[in-house]
């Protein structure tokens, strides 16, 4: 390994990356300034560094002029990093002894003014070419990685995945919030845009979850907190009590029947409140596990804590333990795979739209239970009076595609709306109006649905809905009618419907941002969570081993969600037979003969990597926990301890370079 | 006796401190005094400045230059120090980092002179007169030093080679390092003549220590008792300790005093109270800002605790106005 005796010898590169630096950023000035700078003894542009020919001049150029430092100016290190790290390598120079300058990104990307975003360049590589000279040939630790994943999520994404992965033989551990998993997908009836039935492709999937000897699933859980890192996370997840012993309840809802409320009389959330269940239930028939639960908010033993417990007494297996308390479990795992899913839009906040003002306006998730056949009404579409409506507004984009909610297409709304409008037909041969902005259809077979729709008699009126008030010809007062301009013929119509269907968008959800700081991920500024790279990590976050599926990274359809749960199980698989992770070497360590033994550092460590040595009298870092955080270097009173990659010296002279100017004795005399 | 070498020890800004610790070397100021020629030591003898000027340049073998410089004379004497020394050594707390005259940095000097000349409550000057730089009396004018706008320590004035830290040294380091000059072994350049280890390493109560800290409420020693047998730190009290080079035996621990810094950093240290506050505050118990603040709430002075000897040579430097 060459450079560590002897001259410095810096080859600087810098990459045109096409015109998206170089349209900015004058390479040609670049290059001949940094040839300029001590210890520089190549410097080149290239229009594409990340290239073979571009890593190839490097490598030739390290042989050719014995160079031992190389500074690459390209895009941002995440993109390229190790790139360029592998190049150097593969000259037989330690990676260590490159340096990537990000002129890309945190330069051309972001300035207009070609010469303040040259003479920027100019500051960032001379920064880095200090830094360099500095740097010494560092190994690279491998960690095991645990093989047992994480889902955080049982709705379609976070079982399409477990599956995948428990197929491939891997232990996976499944926390669901709610009582069943199923999410969304459990509460439709069909699925645009072929219009199978929902249940037939959900429910051998959640009963395939269940049964299966590599998943441990844990419903009505929810993960309260993540350490670790990549390979080696450690999990804490909260088991709520469901007041029901899980290993004795075989779900013969004897309980239910039992319970001292005759009638149901409570909200039932799967139902979007269109039914009512009683506080001991079971969330609907196919529910995974087949579990009762007793909601503590209404039962009225923990309310007033009277009650004859009829529910205790009808359970032949005894499976009803009011005492219960939450337990929780601390497991281990390898990877994480994020399916936390997204909420629907609360139509409230459109006031104008009437949403819990008319009782005949609905939003979409509730037209989808009352269209179920295991639905409050067994499929019947009758209005909350019991009529039957002979005329139908379906109004696209609430809470999407409008800079008072929500800029973003929620993208599935167009054509759940489609389907919406064929089942409502289907169901009541009413007249559908649906009232769009643009129909948005694309996918495969999504626009031939969009057609069929339009050929079985749907009306399509081009136009957001402006307002929707009582019809006051109507002298029961149910009718409502639904104004907007009709952009096709420039017109405002106002068209008078029995039911109103709100097809409300996708938005995060309400404790996104707690999930993302328990998991250290980020969020874009509309709630999803961001994926590293839109193209070249769709499923990865920006922290190593932790994955995204479904509708928390952003609205998507049934298909759309499969597909990239199925991504992030493989890049978990990917990891898991990799076997081990490489680690940056950023490790701290103690020099022994500086260290005063003050043990200021101890406590400091979150991985409790450091102890004190008491026959030594010194503080020592164990190696193998060091992750390299770099709290004990800061606060060291004495300057003992060091970090690799980060030394003084290292820092001090990037921080020269930026500055590049003397210290002027401005404040003398 | 033309064969011994010449030695020289000049004051700037001090208190005269620096100048005990020569004499504090008692018996062996006569082995000094048997090997060096002392040419110039205007505390303890009789010589004028034209005795410095008539040597030739680098004639004198050392400097001992204790004081922060402040005055257009202090400046213009170190300059000349310089010219005729081999070897200048910053000795002392304030040659070195400005020591206690640098917290006047805190201050500009507008403010200084005010509280002097007119504010202070022990000043009857009804005229408001302030010290002129010249004054003609007689057909003659005599001069004052200017005061500049701020405390430097000698190393942003003129040239240094070495430093002796200590607020004042102990006798210990000077002699030490008296026998390293007379060995001819000259230490690199920049060399600070004391341990690089810091001073809990030889620290008696050491041990006493524990290793979590978790600071609830800073005390100080004017108002609370040090128990003399543990860890002063551990206490509550600041002690500057674990940011500051060893080499005085931890006097004023053995004092019951917590070290208050005057030996300054480690050599890998840029700043010895930045290092210091992410220190201790890295280990206050108190997680919520509420509690982090009532406990900081111990420390009324924080510069004035921990930067007492260092501010003039640290990065916060002085006080800008805006």
């Amino acid at each position: 390994m060459s450079g560590t005796n002897g001259k410095i010898k810096i080859g600087f590169y810098i990459c045109h990356c096409g015109t998206n630096i170089a349209g900015t950023v004058d390479v040609q000035k670049v290059v001949d300034y940094a040839a300029t700078l001590p210890n520089v003894v190549v410097s080149k542009h290239y229009k594409y560094m990340c290239s073979d020919p571009g890593q190839e001049m490097i490598q030739k150029d390290i042989k050719d002029n014995d160079l031992n430092r190389v500074v690459v100016a390209a895009c941002s290190p995440f993109l390229h990093e190790r790139t360029f790290r592998n190049a150097t390598s593969q000259a037989g120079l330690n990676q260590f002894y490159f340096q990537m300058v990000n002129t890309r990104e945190q330069n051309a990307w972001v300035h207009l003014d070609p010469e303040a975003s040259t003479d920027k360049a100019m500051d960032l590589v001379r920064s880095a070419i200090n830094r360099v000279a500095f740097h010494k040939p560092l190994e690279k630790k491998t960690v095991p990685i645990k093989p047992d994943v994480l889902v955080v999520g049982g709705g379609i994404a976070g079982i399409h995945a477990s599956l995948t992965l428990a197929n491939a033989g891997k232990k996976v551990f499944l926390v669901e919030r709610d009582p069943t998993i199923g999410g969304h997908m459990a509460m439709f009836d069909k699925t645009f845009p072929t219009l199978d039935c929902a249940a037939c492709i959900l429910t051998p999937k959640m009963s395939a979850v269940k049964n299966h000897p590599n998943i441990t699933m844990w419903t009505y859980s929810e993960v309260v907190s993540v350490d670790g890192y990549v390979g080696n996370f450690q999990v804490k997840v909260k088991r709520k009590p469901r007041y029901i012993i899980d290993d004795m309840c075989v779900g013969c809802l004897d309980c239910i029947e039992a319970c001292v409320y005759k009638e149901p009389r409570f909200y039932n959330e799967f139902d979007q409140g269109l039914s009512k269940r009683k506080p001991v239930y079971m969330p609907f028939p196919q529910a995974t596990p087949q579990l009762v639960v007793i909601d503590p908010e209404t039962c009225i033993w923990f309310k007033t804590g009277k009650c004859k417990q009829t529910c205790v007494e009808s359970c032949e297996r005894k499976a009803v333990d009011l005492n219960q308390e939450a337990t929780f479990k601390e497991i281990e795992v390898g990877t994480i795979i994020v399916a936390t899913g997204f909420q629907s839009f609360d139509a409230r906040k459109v006031y104008y739209y009437g949403y819990g003002t008319y009782p005949n306006v609905y939003t979409a998730l509730e037209v989808e239970r009352l269209i179920n056949a295991s639905g409050p009404t067994s499929g019947e579409v009758v209005l909350r009076d019991g009529s039957r409506p002979k005329s139908i507004a379906i109004v696209h984009c609430v809470g999407s595609r409008d800079k008072n909610t929500n800029l973003w297409c929620s993208r599935v709304c167009c054509l759940y709306s489609l389907k919406l409008a064929h089942l409502l037909k289907e169901h009541t041969h009413a007249d559908i109006y649906n009232f769009y902005i643009d129909i948005r259809t694309p996918g495969k077979m999504m626009d031939e649905f969009y057609t069929r729709m339009a050929e079985e008699g749907v009306k399509f009126i081009r136009g957001r809905v402006a307002d929707i008030y009582p019809d006051s010809t109507d002298e029961e007062h149910r009718r409502l009618v639904v104004k907007a301009e009709d952009t096709l013929i420039r017109e405002i119509i106002k068209v008078p419907v029995d039911m109103v269907v709100l097809s409300t968008g996708l938005v995060p959800r309400d404790d996104a941002q707690d999930v993302r700081r328990m998991l250290n991920i980020s969020c874009s500024t509309e709630g999803f969570f961001i994926e590293r790279h839109p193209k070249l990590a769709p499923v990865n976050t920006f922290t190593d081993g932790i994955f995204l599926a479904g509708c928390c990274q952003g609205p998507k359809d049934i298909p759309d969600t499969v597909a990239q749960a199925g991504a992030a199980a493989a890049e978990a698989l990917a990891l898991i037979d990799l076997g081990y992770i490489e680690l940056e070497p950023n490790t701290a360590f103690i020099v022994e003969e500086e260290c005063s033994g003050c043990k200021s550092c101890v406590p400091l460590c979150p991985y409790t990597a450091i102890s004190y040595d008491e026959e030594k009298k010194k503080a020592s870092i164990n190696e193998a926990l060091c992750k390299g955080c770099g709290t004990c270097v800061a606060s060291c009173p004495s300057g003992s301890i060091k970090q690799n990659m980060f030394e003084d010296e290292e820092i001090y002279s990037e921080i020269d370079g930026i500055l590049n100017y003397q210290m002027e004795e401005a404040l003398c005399c | 006796m033309p064969d011994k070498p010449k030695l020289a020890f000049y004051w700037c800004a001090a208190c005269g401190g620096c100048e005990e610790s020569v004499v504090d070397l008692a018996e062996d100021i006569l082995f000094v005094v048997d090997n060096v020629d002392i040419i110039f030591w205007p505390v303890g003898l009789d010589f004028k400045r034209k005795d410095v000027e008539k040597y030739a340049d680098g004639e004198i073998v050392v400097s001992l230059i204790n004081g922060a410089i402040r005055s257009s004379e202090q400046q213009e004497m170190v300059k000349l120090l310089r010219r005729k020394s081999k070897v200048v050594i910053a000795y002392g707390a304030c040659a070195q980092y400005g020591g206690i005259p640098g917290l006047a940095n805190e201050f500009e000097k507008e403010e200084i002179l005010k509280w002097v000349y007119e504010d202070s409550p022990s000043t009857h000057n009804e005229e408001n007169v302030r010290p002129q730089l010249n004054y003609k009396v007689n057909g003659s004018e005599v001069y004052l030093p200017e005061l500049w706008n701020v405390v430097r320590p000698l190393d942003k004035v003129i040239d240094v080679d070495y430093y002796i830290p200590g607020c004042p040294p102990s006798s210990k380091l000077l002699k030490e390092a008296v026998l390293v000059l007379l060995s001819g072994k000259l230490p690199p350049k920049g060399t600070v003549l004391a341990p690089d280890v810091a001073l809990c390493d030889e620290c008696s109560r050491k041990d006493t220590k524990p290793t979590d800290l978790a600071f609830k409420e800073f005390l100080r020693p004017n108002l609370s008792i040090i128990d003399p047998e543990k860890c002063i730190l551990s206490q509550g009290f600041i002690c500057m300790g674990p940011a500051t080079r060893s080499g005085c035996g931890a006097l004023c621990v053995e004092g019951n005093m917590p070290c208050t810094g005057c030996y300054g950093a480690t050599s890998r240290v840029k700043d010895q109270g930045a290092k210091i506050l992410s220190s201790i505050a890295s280990n206050i118990e108190g997680k919520s800002e509420k509690e982090i603040d009532s406990t900081l709430n111990g420390i009324p002075d924080p510069v004035g605790t921990f930067y007492r000897y260092s501010l003039a040579g640290s990065i916060l430097r002085k006080k800008v106005s805006i």
